[in-house]
């Protein structure tokens, strides 16, 4: 497994080559890993696709539930016509049934049809990845009368995110988590933060069992120091191994992510998470309209329903255009650093040489891509 | 076709049994209707608002729904205490008591069904953790290797007790060749399922109380405990109601099962406490909270503190032959194990997992009425499908249902 570790150490310009050509930080083998698209060689899903796309042809342009019962069924030809007639008979009483109503309303419910039973997106193609967002954003549009912008941007080569929190700048301001409500759309009525910040007590040392992550006072308090907990986008995540659904899973830029729309919230992966990096939505999420971030990500922040897991994704529809997470931005004090481990003349890359850094909780094998440091 | 026709009059013939019988039955099934409406009113305002009706939330996660869930799994997997004897160890006095046992497996698994169920967020995506069509993240997330395991047992379960009782119903002998091999996987399957389920909470690396190689052993000990106990119960109150003859030596073994099963819980017991008090660390916190309280929270004492005395008294009392051999101390002592164990592998075992919380956070968690009712509304399912099994298997096995040729033809 060490071999495979894409996040930095000592040695990594030796073997930096290799890392990129191909192998996965997840340590699995290829076939297992299921996120390497983007990969020179065929990997064994993509000779799977490529066998499917010679022997389909033109009907691979699959979309909504022909794509969900398509992935798998190839193996079970007796299953697939068994499905197939019974998708028949649903898609007429579904089609009967929305003649009398208008237009609009008959293609609000194709697209809620084919929403309820499309696939999980980490095994779409990136034709259906584009389906799903424009079937999104069309829905949005149909809905509210406005247009937002839905992105399903893949990760780029090259690039693996990791992030660093200066300990002494830190004081507490919490720009950071209120820019990251705003950014990412978060449920303003339970008042859902992906962030929170420790107070704690100087000469205590990192005790977070006296720290308080909810006060409502004036800050910087005097005797107190500050330190933030996220999401720390492990490379070895628990809570990914645990879903049963593989509805989160790594990305290849290192973003621990959430097919929100194929999660069935079972809430496995938040008992995983030794890190509190996973929220729920216990209840419908509620936006006002003016305020809705209109950019979106599929993986990302576009707006959840109930009962599904999220959390951050180091702002993925900001990140993967090269922009700074929010939090990062709206740090008054530029405790926050983000950046891309790969590059070696990224800042992070001058925190985790120069500095002397560490991570919480590394007994547990987690790897966090989150480093903390101090002055 | 006439194995059809058997079936269609098996079906007919134990619908009329179901349907008919005393005013107390009447009674009781129409209380268990009752709740059971009760509970899906609770569940309907469930589906409607969301989760947030319960009383978890981002720092609890799981309550009320996965600790009876985590209980009824042992219930079921009890089951096979009377399997093994029976058909594996050719011991025929269980031969009667299997039969509801397996009745009763059937209804903990539809129970533990429905409580996951309950506790989805979104149970009308759960096509998707359906192998196939889905994606089923085998062999990685141990939830996958509970639902192939629960299915499977449930089928075992299922299959057993029909083919013998089909065969009874049509005045022939079950063959022994047939289901003697399906009892006997049923035997590795049962240990099967319970160590699984540990397994679902012993592998997360974040919750140091769950994580602890003794957890899946004290499962299967505690189960083998409450399992059996339920079932003397059962069929005490079998025995009281119907004609179905169950031996006094039959309930003896069952408590013999019991009274074991209950001193190597308790002996786990003293380890994990040994464990956790002797040299505390930071990992002890969990423990702690649940027993003594931290921080002046200490919402589960009351019910930590009514589950061990019982336990204790309950396995002592037992481990005296001569108390064991009295029935009225023999179901007092079974009742109050039942309970006990049910606290204990309840919430006192799934709540404390989560507090305190990954960074010290001490967030209590108590259900709200809506949970209780749909709980309520599920162990109602729970007795309800038990009863319907248990009339129907006592019907066959008293000869009262069987199978005329002739009632078919006219």
């Amino acid at each position: 497994m060490s071999e495979s570790k894409k996040w930095f150490s000592l040695d990594l310009d030796l073997n930096k080559k290799s890392e990129s050509s191909g192998t996965c930080g997840c340590g699995n083998t290829q076939e297992s890993c299921g996120s390497s698209h983007k990969q020179e060689e065929l990997s064994a899903e993509e000779f799977y696709e490529a066998a499917i796309n010679a022997s389909i042809g033109d009907e691979r342009k699959k979309d909504g539930f022909e794509q969900v019962f398509d992935v798998q069924m190839d193996r079970r030809d007796a299953f697939k016509k068994l499905t197939a007639s019974l998708l028949i008979g649903a898609g007429a009483v579904s089609s009967c049934t929305s003649v009398v109503q208008g237009a609009d309303s008959k293609e609000k419910a194709q697209i809620d049809w084919e929403e309820q039973f499309k696939g999980n997106y980490k095994l779409m193609t990136d034709d259906e990845k584009k389906q799903t967002v424009d079937r999104l954003m069309r829905s949005y549009e149909l809905r509210t009368g406005k247009n937002i912008n839905m992105s399903s941007k893949n990760a780029e080569e090259d690039v693996l995110f990791g992030y660093a929190f200066n300990i002494s700048k830190c004081q507490g301001y919490m720009n950071c988590v209120t820019a990251c409500v705003e950014e990412n759309n978060q449920d303003r009525k339970s008042q859902m933060q992906y962030i929170r910040i420790h107070e704690m007590k100087d000469g205590k040392g990192f005790n977070f069992n006296e720290a308080d992550d909810n006060y409502y006072h004036e800050v910087p308090a005097e005797g107190h120091f500050y330190m933030g907990t996220q999401c720390f986008h492990c490379d070895n995540p628990p809570c990914v191994d645990v879903c049963p659904v593989q509805a989160t899973w790594k990305e290849e830029d290192g973003l621990v992510v959430i097919d929100y729309d194929w999660c069935v919230g079972c809430r496995y992966c938040m008992a995983a998470c030794p890190y509190d990096g996973r929220r729920f939505n216990w209840s419908k999420p509620e936006v006002p309209e003016n305020e809705i971030n209109k950019n979106q990500h599929y993986l990302g922040n576009r707006i959840r329903k109930k009962g599904v897991m999220e959390k951050c994704t180091f702002c993925v529809q900001r990140s993967r255009k090269g922009k700074n997470p929010a939090c990062v931005e709206a740090c008054p004090t530029g405790a926050r650093i983000f950046g891309n481990l790969l590059d070696p003349d990224s800042t992070i890359r001058w925190v985790l040489e120069n500095k002397k850094v560490f991570r919480l909780k590394e007994d547990l094998g987690t790897e966090p891509k989150f480093w903390y440091f101090m002055d | 076709m006439r194995q059809l026709k058997v079936i269609r009059s098996l079906v007919i013939d134990s619908l009329d049994t179901i349907t008919k019988g005393s005013k107390k039955y009447h009674l009781w099934m129409g209380f268990l209707t009752l709740v059971m409406l009760i509970g899906m009113y609770c569940y309907s305002i469930q589906l409607d608002e969301g989760l947030s009706v319960t009383g978890m939330t981002d720092r609890v996660s799981w309550g009320l729904y996965i600790s009876n869930f985590t209980f009824l799994v042992g219930v079921a997997a009890a089951a096979v205490m009377l399997v093994m004897p029976t058909y594996v160890l050719k011991d025929i006095d269980f031969k009667q008591a299997v039969l509801i046992g397996e009745g009763l497996a059937v209804a903990a698994l539809i129970m533990c069904l429905a409580f996951v169920v309950a506790d989805m967020g979104g149970p009308s995506v759960l096509w998707h953790m359906i192998p196939g069509i889905g994606v089923f993240n085998f062999p990685n997330s141990m939830l996958t290797w509970d639902v192939i395991v629960l299915n499977g047992y449930l089928f075992i379960n299922i299959s057993i007790p029909f083919y013998i009782l089909y065969r009874h119903y049509q005045n022939k002998e079950a063959k022994k060749n047939i289901y003697v091999p399906g009892a006997v996987l049923s035997v590795f399957w049962a240990v099967g399922i319970h160590l699984v389920t540990a397994f679902l909470y012993q592998g997360l690396q974040a919750r140091p109380f769950w994580n602890n190689a003794l957890l899946g052993p004290r499962f299967l000990a505690s189960a083998f405990a409450a399992g059996p106990a339920l079932i003397i119960l059962v069929l005490a109150i079998i025995r009281s109601f119907t004609a179905f003859k169950i031996p006094d030596k039959t309930i003896g073994k069952i408590a013999m099962i019991v009274t074991v099963a209950a001193q190597i819980n308790l002996i786990m017991l003293v380890s994990e406490l040994f464990k956790e008090f002797y040299a505390p660390t930071h990992h002890s916190e969990s423990a702690y909270y649940l027993f003594f309280g931290l921080h002046g929270k200490n919402a589960l004492l009351p019910w930590i503190w009514t589950a061990i005395p019982l336990n204790v008294l309950a396995t002592v009392m037992l481990t005296f032959g001569k108390l064991r051999k009295n029935p009225r101390i023999l179901y007092f002592c079974c009742f109050i194990l039942f309970v006990a164990i049910w606290i204990e592998k309840g919430f006192g075992l799934i709540v404390p997992g989560f507090i305190p919380g990954p960074y010290g956070k001490i967030a209590e968690y108590l259900p709200t009425g809506i949970e209780v009712g749909v709980t309520l509304g599920i162990w109602a399912l729970g007795a309800f499908v038990f009863t319907i099994l248990a009339k129907t298997a006592i019907g066959i096995e008293l000869g009262e249902l069987r199978f005329k040729l002739k009632k078919m033809e006219s």
